[in-house]
């Protein structure tokens, strides 16, 4: 009885953290990565270390969220997402609640308002919002007081899955600065590669983008202010030279269909990630792959299960990210 | 019989007559009567008096595309509130397009729209017709049977002929009655699911873009079959510097052809849409500083003819969601002067050549069947919009008389405002601090 007392209640490691990350934190919801700076990237990385401590033990659960009410709102399927975020709620003690949405039967758009204020009269005090739509958690996040985190919006950004990236990086590396990624495959429909972009280049790495030209969405190589500078590289081996971390994105098999790829097989031949490509990279080269993988098309079963591969702590560190940014939002409805 | 108004003291500006000078206006039975210059006054002592001393005098403003949405969407906006959201706005000629339910295709669907307009509406309303039967893009409509109803365009709209074949028909058969064919270019193929203009910024917000070339390629294809028959084609809201250089190289070939731009499209870029604002959702979309720059430059070389409004409006459900479902489409109406004025201030535009462009110019393409249009000759309609080129003021989309509160100037100041509005010799609408009094 004793000990549980104990491990039940080990939050005196984290409280105090907050009172003095308050002046970094001011994020009220997170819909991208695009507003966060560095030192706040660095503040969700330490928070991380914590939670992962808190994972680590027999009994993974600290009440730090307790009378929390977290529901997770997915108008897209979704297995891991969903569930790394319900897992990171309950970590935290948190009172959870799911709910489905098919965007066919909520054709008109004040659906999508009335659902949110029903979660909010419900008591919700975060909202996890997927949608197929980009921009939906930005209308979202304008008619409700809950906090809003996007778990993933149509082609724009994917934030946790951004940060959960970099903080892989940076369990491997201690910092990305200076550090060559490499993204590769479907640039154009990725909102992880778009977040990634905001991401890395806020830590100080450089990202080199690789993928066939009908996947490379438009105006990346002209001079503008929109989004941090990327090198384009459609040839794979010269885009893998030198790299730290290479990320290959799952190829949806409909983009043949689309037009835009003359075949999933030239594909493979052009731009599969195999192991004589992968030796062009750094020795120490990192491998990600924000999942599912579709092993044999844009990775091939050898590098996504290969000594380089970091696809299962992805995993890991995706709840514990989570949890972290949980905790520093709700610290932050606290005041 | 009514009493005879005189504007007085006002800086009259009517391009078709090459005036611009202060002076004042008489209006006796609907109709322009006298024309003074300075301080001189009319012949006849018995008349009202509007005072217009500060503010500009020109023609009533002729908008040759707009939506008034009835029959069929009357929650968006019906020929009543439209024409008096048009008379705020200054307008007092405004053609309404086809894309109404049924589609203005046939006789009796126009009769529906020029009775309404008469029972209904405060300012002028001329239809246009469509090009195709129910707007389908495959048999042609009865042009000819519209013609007679009193359309002064053919056009499907949002709907372009993608089939060139039946486009090379209608501009042909439209010689017959010497009226013009309005296209909607975009080639669909290349805009299917496209939410904005296709750029960084699209790729920035993970949108789908229209990229310029699905306009250029229709404007390129209508300006070589408008060649090929000799008929008048009018280029519907031109946005891109490639389009404005398309039809100024087809002028100088001695195409028939006219173009327009609108409003949002001269002041507002793509970088409006950050922030999933659906109310900056159009089409076709928003585009670049340099796209602008290329239209106020056709603007001022004459390759681009007039400004039109394509007023769009849409309830607020429309538009409250998610951007890949809201409609596309401006009200456009009540900001259109304040936002062009802009460009005015600027010293981008003569306020001459604004006026001209929202007078004379739309009035030619439409000719004389309705009377003398945007033009203060003596015997014209007395068509009058008044307004103070510098005062500033606040869109409030709450005082708007358009069912359409979907506007990306909501909340913003403009420099330039309607005053008073006068439709065939009526004053139609006024700005709360102009009075009129016996003289």
């Amino acid at each position: 009885m004793k000990t549980s007392q104990r491990k039940d209640n080990p939050t005196l490691q984290i409280k105090p953290k907050v009172s003095e990350t308050t002046s970094i934190w001011r994020h009220h919801h997170i819909l991208d990565v695009d507003d966060f700076t560095r030192e706040e990237i660095e503040l969700v990385f330490h928070t991380t270390q914590v939670m992962k401590e808190v994972m680590s033990r027999p009994i993974k659960r600290v009440p730090a969220l307790r009378g929390k009410t977290i529901i997770t709102l997915f108008y897209e399927p979704s297995t891991r997402t969903r569930l790394s975020f319900e897992l990171a709620a309950k970590n935290l003690g948190a009172d959870v609640a799911n709910l489905s949405a098919s965007v066919s039967s909520v054709a008109k758009g004040e659906s999508l308002v009335d659902t949110l204020s029903t979660l909010q009269a419900l008591g919700a005090d975060i909202v996890v919002m997927r949608h197929p739509q980009s921009g939906a958690p930005y209308i979202a996040a304008k008619y409700i007081e809950a906090s809003i985190i996007n778990a993933g919006d149509g082609w724009h950004a994917h934030p946790t899955q951004a940060l959960l990236d970099l903080y892989t990086i940076y369990e491997h590396k201690r910092s990305l600065n200076g550090l060559k990624a490499v993204i590769i495959g479907d640039i154009m429909h990725s909102r992880v590669a778009r977040s990634n972009i905001w991401g890395l280049t806020t830590m100080g790495a450089e990202v080199t983008l690789c993928c066939p030209p009908t996947l490379l969405p438009a105006g990346l190589s002209g001079q503008h202010r929109h989004l941090p500078s990327v090198s384009i590289q459609p040839n794979i081996e010269l885009a893998l030279d030198g790299a730290d971390m290479v990320m290959a994105l799952r190829l949806q098999l409909e983009r043949q269909q689309s037009g835009l790829l003359p075949s999933i097989r030239e594909y493979i031949q052009l731009y599969q990630l195999t192991e004589a490509r992968l030796a062009r990279a750094k020795p120490d080269a990192l491998v990600f792959h924000p999942g599912p993988v579709n092993e044999g098309v844009e990775i091939s079963p050898a590098v996504a299960h290969g000594p380089q591969s970091v696809i299962n702590e992805q995993v890991t560190n995706g709840v514990a990210v989570r949890m972290a940014l949980l905790y520093l939002l709700a610290g932050s409805q606290k005041q | 019989m009514m009493k005879s108004l005189l504007i007085q003291g006002g800086r009259i500006i009517d391009p078709s007559q090459g005036i611009d000078e202060i002076g004042s206006l008489l209006i006796t039975e609907g109709k322009i009567s006298w024309l003074g210059k300075g301080e001189a006054t009319p012949p006849q002592p018995d008349y009202d008096v509007l005072h217009a001393q500060g503010l500009v005098v020109c023609p009533g403003f002729v908008d040759l595309h707009c939506h008034l949405r009835q029959p069929g969407f009357e929650d968006k906006e019906t020929i009543a509130t439209g024409t008096r959201a048009a008379a705020r706005g200054g307008f007092t000629t405004v053609c309404c397009m086809p894309n109404t339910n049924p589609p203005l295709d046939n006789q009796t669907a126009v009769e529906y729209v020029k009775s309404k307009a008469a029972s209904e509406g405060v300012v002028r309303v001329l239809p246009i017709g469509c090009i195709s039967k129910g707007r389908k893009g495959q048999e042609l409509a009865e042009m000819g049977e519209l013609a007679l109803a009193g359309v002064i365009a053919f056009s499907d709209d949002g709907e372009p002929a993608l089939n060139s074949h039946l486009m090379r028909q209608a501009l042909a058969y439209s010689c017959a009655f010497d009226l013009p064919v309005i296209d909607h270019c975009e080639d669909k193929a290349l805009t299917e699911g496209g939410q904005m203009n296709e750029g960084i910024i699209s790729t920035k917000l993970g949108l789908r873009g229209i990229p310029n070339a699905a306009e250029e390629i229709m404007v390129a294809r209508d300006l070589a079959l408008a060649q090929l028959t000799g008929a008048r084609l009018h280029i519907a809201h031109t946005t891109t510097e490639g389009s404005v250089d398309l039809i100024r190289h087809a002028k100088e070939m001695g195409v028939k052809v006219t173009a327009e731009v609108t409003p949002h499209h001269l002041t507002l870029t793509e970088e409006r849409v950050i922030g999933y604002d659906t109310n900056t959702k159009v089409n076709p979309p928003l585009r670049t500083k340099r796209d602008i720059q290329a239209l106020i430059q056709g603007l001022n070389d004459n390759t681009i003819d007039i400004i039109a409004t394509d007023h769009a409006p849409h309830t607020e459900a429309d538009k409250l969601c998610e951007f890949d479902l809201a409609p596309f489409g401006i009200s456009g109406f009540e900001t259109a002067l304040g936002s062009l004025m802009s460009l005015v201030h600027q010293g981008e535009l003569s306020l001459v050549t604004l006026v001209t462009k929202l007078t004379h110019e739309p009035a030619r393409i439409i000719g004389n069947s309705y009377g003398r249009l945007g033009t203060l000759a003596i015997g014209a309609p007395a068509d009058v919009t008044l307004f103070d080129p510098a005062l500033e003021w606040v869109v409030d989309t709450k005082t708007f008389a358009s069912k359409g509160k979907n506007t990306p100037l909501a909340g913003e100041r403009l420099k330039g405002k309607v005053m008073a509005t006068i439709s065939q010799g009526k004053l139609v609408y006024k700005d709360d601090s102009i009075i009129v009094k016996e003289s």
